[in-house]
């Protein structure tokens, strides 16, 4: 009497439409495990559509102020370091409120960048490998592998004393700092065993500077901004943390999973992968901070805070260079920051204010059209005197 | 007679033009003098009496209205020559640099105008903002050197801020500016982003300033009968003196250089006048040396017009005072002060039903409670009772008109406390009047007020109008919030005493003798039937279960791990001996306890389940009686805590100074490792960062061992010798206090922090000279190895201090941060609401999302955030046929 597993499939897809996708794959899962009956099944799909039913948001609900609340009202017990750790203690990351702010704004640069990098299922747990790859990622720059540079304006010269530890841990050879030191123009090459001379023509104190700094700058290996890389294993499969973040170049290198990897830079994901991509890494970015921070914040409403801030195609920031700033409401924008630039400005376009939104009905003082202030009755006049009439 | 109120339907803005100022203006204001030597207004001066009226008594010489009848008019005043509006000096340098100097045309070939002007078109069509465009425009027309139409050659225009313009070498003034910009075409107006209906470019250059009616700039009388003028008079009396002076020595024929610094200096006062904050220009003061506040402030900022009168506003039949506790009241109550129910007041209609009451309560009075402070007839005036002869009035009531009567038991009510950072921060209470001077409420709605007592103070509204009250019934009351949109459980329910008292009743092993059950279902209100007594060994007792069983609805079944649970490896699910295994069969616990995850606010999962299931008075209801059962349960039990409650062991404290002494050991092995170079270092920090990381790391596991050691022996002790540990109890039970608190307490503080790092700062080399210079160890950086109740010595003392100074200053930048954040982000979703097609859009109509989060659900309805849980469905279910088939 037990339905048979494709009689059930095939009774659920009926709904398939009627229910979110989630709670579908769910539904699937979760009947694969049981055996029912059809009075059963039926009374299964029932209750579900009910509760889906149930669950639907009703309109007129202020979704957006709800948002707004649900991550502004935690955001004062969350904390203010910027230290902690994502996992690995060597790296640090902006985190709490500090780290919350800096999405909501949008800034242009995370003021900690950092990338995980997952490397291809093939290689992954292949130790030698990731560190291969590990180290074409991390970039050296000469100041990276040198104790200090001195600068002679007798000889002109500026020697570069060599950090052996650091050329020991980053695998670099002198001779390949020599190889990329070479091109620098006007400059004569010399070295022995731990320091390298580079000879100026001319001696100045001016020329003797710009050669120290250009050299000391010279990138020996790595992707650009790419500061320093730590390698983790995680389960079974290594993963690679950086500091600093490229996302594009990152990408490009072989053996690296580009659909598992990622960066808290979301204006880099919008750069390299599109808004939609930014849109879901605010989303997650801003939920990976709470929960962090151990407070409960619905998804949804991060979703719809992260819509707003992605909805013309672009990433814009809340606040008045943002989402704020680009209202159709002059009174909307006046009420909220530059008070004054909004309404001279107001003047000379000779906008129109259409009293739509909130805070412009509170100015009129009026009720809001939200929740059960949206509900507008209207009579048909003719009607009426119609049935006078009668 | 009832007015129908005007319904504004849009607000056009624009400039005003000279005719139209002109057109406005009651009266030309010539003279700078106010007053006349009797106190009289001065025609033709500021206060003019065409420009309304101020004074009480006093009609209006232009409408002929009474103070608050006349709106008030405006007058203007002519100047002797023209002046820029520093408002849009900015937008006039963009405009001269973009037209030709000779013939005023916009500096781009036709067809690029025509284009931009269609780029223009499209882009107002799909209501987009046209202003990128409009400044690409002007940035093209700047480039241009040679105009299209008459070949003159340009120069180039600079800008000295605030109002000055060079062009070359000559300075342009007011008068050249203004007729370059009534050479612009209409046509080319329009693509600079100009309403030709509402506004022309040499608007923007004032020759004739409006006169803001005297309403808007009252004059107050002093106590010793002096006047004191507003700030815009005094600015406004400025500015005429100078015209003045400047149109005498124009048509005086003075020089062009006295002319030229009259003109500059009347170009100072008409700015400071709109915006007393001008970058570079010194702001105009008052006598006394306080800047004047003139048009720009007086909307600028948080307590400008805009953001403190207009998007807030004061309101009437509100109350405040401190709050205090009382568990006796329901969680939909508030304790309302007699004192403050007899000044706040609720409308009531007489009809012929309720007259004989309305008469009993004007009788009353506004002294004797329940009264009435006034009534208001149909014509709308009103009749004060605060009078002692209130027979009058009682003989002319009659229906259809208002009695303002006291606040009454039951009545809905707002209540609040600030900061209002989200919906349940003002929810609608029932009133309860009760004596002395503090509003009660129950402790149940503590969290989502985040309120306590040590002072608090919330405010009360008492709501005036039908639709109110039932809109704050149906969706504000107290009981309809108790699940929070933000995490979909609930925010309202069980703290503190609610939560131990549930426990200690719940435990196993705790008895009721029939007698005492008796007792605590009668205090706490719950008149159920006693279920069959438990026998043992011949003796009749019930549980604590089976007391907290007859609350819950008949037919709710539930599992769950309590908030005791250890999440030991191998669960041992109804068997726990520490009943962390809570199962609710038909309305029966079977086994666990009730702590924090059963009712307690943030976590009660039976409590989300009650809520959830059965409706908000179900839950109510529950709530209520569950935390007055488990106060009684408490108070019968007895709970106490105190500093005995830290005490250890002699061996106990042994182990602890032990791990203590040998973490210090271990830190100085690692200083000295580090000094000897031998210290391993970790990739990609220096040794100094590995040496500060391995200390914090070895100091921070120390404390939790002898954290670890204080509870395992607080636990011993409870259980081998029966001494309670309340402190425990409050801890594991999730009714107060965490373990960390109870280590702190008994064991060890720990190390002090500064910035995340270890104490660093003080003296050079050290941070106090109680220490050697590069002193490294535990001590001189900052740990704390005594616990609370030991006492810190004086140094430990000092550095615990040092962190709780930067903990509060953090809390301080904290709040403002936050705070302005979701300032923020409400003005940027505040317009977001779900349509009738379920999407949500902004007022443009933009579609948003699709569906409210993807699945187009309400968070505070789903399970924790999950839409639909099919799981529980589809299991109850099919176990309820698997119990029918086991029967």
């Amino acid at each position: 009497m037990f339905l048979e597993p494709d009689e059930v499939k095939k009774r659920i897809e009926k709904i398939r439409e009627e229910i979110p996708r989630s709670v579908f794959s769910e539904l699937e899962e979760e009947l694969s495990k049981v055996e029912v009956t059809e009075e059963e099944l039926n009374k299964i799909i029932e209750e579900i559509k009910r509760r889906y039913d149930y669950s639907l948001v009703e309109p007129g609900e202020a979704v957006g102020i709800v948002a707004a609340q649900s991550m502004g009202e935690p955001s004062t017990q969350m904390t203010m370091r910027t230290f902690h750790y994502a996992g690995v203690a060597e790296l640090n990351v902006t985190l709490g409120l500090p780290r919350i702010i800096e999405i909501v704004d949008a800034r242009r640069v995370p003021s900690t960048p950092t990338m995980t990098i997952y490397l291809k299922e093939d290689i992954a747990e292949d130790r030698e490998k990731a560190k291969g790859i590990a180290k074409k990622i991390e970039s050296v720059t000469v100041d990276d592998v040198i104790k200090r540079a001195e600068m002679d304006l007798i000889d002109s010269k500026v020697t570069l004393i060599l950090d052996e530890y650091e050329l020991k841990r980053r695998e670099i050879t002198l001779e390949e700092i020599v190889e990329k030191l070479t091109p620098i123009k006007g400059v004569e090459v010399e070295y022995n065993e731990n320091q390298i001379s580079l000879k100026v023509p001319n001696p100045s104190m001016k020329e003797l500077r710009k050669v120290a700094t250009r050299a000391r700058g010279q990138y020996l290996r790595g992707i650009k901004d790419i500061q320093r890389v730590v390698m983790r294993k995680e389960g079974k499969e290594y993963v690679i943390y950086t500091e600093g973040s490229n996302l594009k170049e990152v990408l490009k290198i072989d053996g690296v999973d580009i659909t598992r990897t990622k960066t808290n830079d979301i204006l880099e994901i919008h750069k390299v992968l599109g808004v939609e991509a930014a849109r879901n890494a605010i989303i997650n970015e801003a939920l990976d901070t709470l929960e962090e921070q151990g407070l409960m914040v619905d998804i949804r409403h991060l979703m719809l805070i992260a819509d707003m801030m992605t909805v013309d195609g672009e990433v814009k920031a809340i606040g008045r260079h943002g989402v704020s700033g680009e209202k159709a409401s002059v009174l909307a924008r006046a009420a909220f920051e530059i008070t004054v630039d909004h309404l001279l400005k107001a003047g000379i376009k000779g906008e129109v204010e259409e009293l739509r939104g909130i805070v412009e009905n509170v100015i009129v003082g009026r009720p809001v059209r939200l929740g059960t202030g949206m509900v507008e009755l209207k009579m048909r006049r003719e009607l009426e005197e119609k049935r006078e009439e009668a | 007679m009832r007015i129908i109120p005007k319904r504004i339907e849009k607000v056009k803005f624009g400039l005003l033009s000279p005719d139209y100022i002109r057109k406005i203006a009651e009266s030309k204001i010539i003279t700078a003098d106010t007053y006349d030597e009797d106190g009289y207004p001065i025609e033709g001066g500021l206060m003019d009496p065409k420009l309304g009226v101020v004074d009480p008594g006093l009609k209006c010489k232009t409408c002929g209205g009474r103070v608050g009848e006349c709106p008030g008019h405006f007058g203007r005043i002519e100047l002797s020559r023209p002046v820029i509006h520093v408002g849009y000096a900015k937008a006039i340098n963009k405009i001269l640099r973009a037209i030709c100097r000779k013939c005023g045309r916009l500096l781009l070939p036709p067809d690029k105008i025509e284009e931009y002007r269609k780029n223009i078109r499209k882009y107002r069509k799909v209501g987009r903002n046209e202003d990128p465009i409009v400044e690409d425009l002007l940035k093209n027309a700047k480039m241009t050197k040679r105009c299209y139409y008459c070949d003159e050659e340009q120069e180039e225009i600079k800008f000295d801020k605030p109002t000055t313009f060079i062009e070359g070498k000559n300075r342009l003034s007011p008068t050249d500016v203004r007729e370059r910009l009534e050479r612009i075409t209409d046509e080319d107006a329009e693509v600079m982003g100009f309403d030709l209906e509402v506004a022309r470019p040499e608007w923007m250059v004032l020759t004739v300033l409006p006169v803001p009616p005297v309403t808007v700039r009252p004059s107050i009388t002093l106590e010793s009968g002096e006047r004191s003028e507003d700030d815009l008079t005094h600015k406004l009396v400025d500015i005429l003196r100078i015209n003045q002076r400047l149109m005498e020595n124009i048509e005086a024929g003075a020089p062009q250089l006295i002319i030229e610094d009259l003109w500059e200096l009347l170009q100072y006062h008409i700015t400071t006048y709109f915006n007393n904050e001008v970058a570079g220009v010194p702001p105009a003061r008052h006598r006394s040396g306080r800047p004047l506040k003139t048009l720009t402030q007086r909307l600028k900022g948080k307590e400008g017009r805009f953001r403190s009168n207009l998007s807030g506003k004061r309101v009437n039949f509100s109350a405040r005072t401190v709050i205090s506790p009382d568990p006796n009241i329901s969680i939909n109550e508030v304790g309302v002060p007699e004192l403050v129910a007899r000044e706040l007041t609720i409308p009531v209609r007489v009809t012929p039903q309720n007259i004989e009451y309305v008469k009993k309560l004007v009788k009353n009075g506004s002294r004797i409670y329940p009264g009435a402070n006034y009534v208001e007839r149909p014509d709308g005036s009103r009749v004060s009772l605060n009078i002692k002869r209130t027979e009058e009035i009682i003989e002319k009531i009659e229906p259809g008109w208002i009695v303002h009567r006291h606040l009454q038991d039951g009545d809905i009510v707002l209540f609040n406390r600030q900061p209002s950072l989200h919906r349940m921060s003002i929810m609608a209470h029932e009133v309860r009047v009760m004596p002395y001077k503090t509003f009660r409420l129950n402790l149940c709605v503590c969290p989502p007020y985040n309120a306590d007592f040590d002072g608090d103070e919330m405010n009360l509204h008492a709501i005036q109008g039908e639709e109110a009250r039932a809109e704050a019934r149906v969706l504000m009351r107290v009981q309809e919030q108790i699940l929070s949109p933000r995490f979909g459980g609930p925010i309202i329910g069980g703290i503190h005493d609610y939560i131990s008292g549930a426990y200690l009743m719940t435990r196993p092993g705790v008895r009721f003798t029939r007698e005492e059950a008796h007792q605590l279902l009668y205090a706490a209100g719950i008149t159920e039937e006693l279920p069959d007594p438990i026998v043992e060994n011949g003796a009749e007792f019930y549980t604590g279960l089976q007391l907290f069983s007859l609350l819950l609805p008949k037919d709710i079944n539930l599992t769950y791990r309590a908030k005791i649970c250890k999440k030991h490896e191998v669960c041992k699910k109804e068997d726990c001996p520490y009943g962390a295994y809570v199962v609710i069969r038909n309305g029966e616990i079977l086994s666990g306890v009730l702590d924090e995850k059963s009712f307690g606010a943030f976590a009660g999962e039976l409590l989300d389940r009650i809520v959830k299931d059965y409706g908000t008075d179900a839950a109510r209801e529950f709530l209520d009686k569950a935390t007055k059962l488990a106060i009684n349960g408490i108070t019968k039990i007895g709970f106490s805590t105190g500093i005995d409650d830290e005490d250890l062991t002699t061996e106990a404290r042994e182990r602890i100074e032990e791990i203590l002494d040998n973490a210090e050991k271990k830190v100085e092995e690692l200083i000295e490792a580090y000094n000897e170079g031998i210290l391993e270092q970790l990739p990609g920090r220096t040794l100094e960062e590995t040496l500060e990381m391995r200390i914090m790391q070895t100091l921070s596991e120390a404390r939790d061992k002898t954290g670890n050691i204080a509870n395992e022996y607080l636990e011993k002790s409870s259980e081998e010798l029966g001494r309670e540990n309340s402190a425990r109890i409050m801890a594991i039970s999730g009714a107060r206090g965490s373990l960390l608190n109870l280590t702190q307490m008994a064991a060890c503080i720990g190390q002090q922090a500064v910035r995340g790092e270890r104490i660093m700062r003080g003296y050079v080399g050290r941070t106090l000279p109680h220490f050697k210079r590069g002193d490294k160890g535990a001590r001189a950086k900052g740990f704390v190895r005594s616990s609370y109740k030991k006492g810190l010595d004086p140094l430990e003392y000092f550095f615990h201090s040092m962190g709780g100074r930067e903990g509060l200053v953090d809390t301080a930048v904290r709040t403002s941060q936050s705070g302005y954040m979701q300032r923020r982000l409400i003005n940027a979703l505040q317009d977001l609401k779900v349509e009738y097609d379920n999407t949500v859009r902004d007022t443009r109509g933009i579609i948003v999302e699709f569906a409210h989060g993807e699945d187009g659900a309400d968070p505070s309805r789903t399970d924790w955030g999950k839409v639909v849980n099919v799981s529980k469905i589809i299991h109850s279910i099919v176990d309820q046929r698997e119990s029918e088939n086991v029967s």
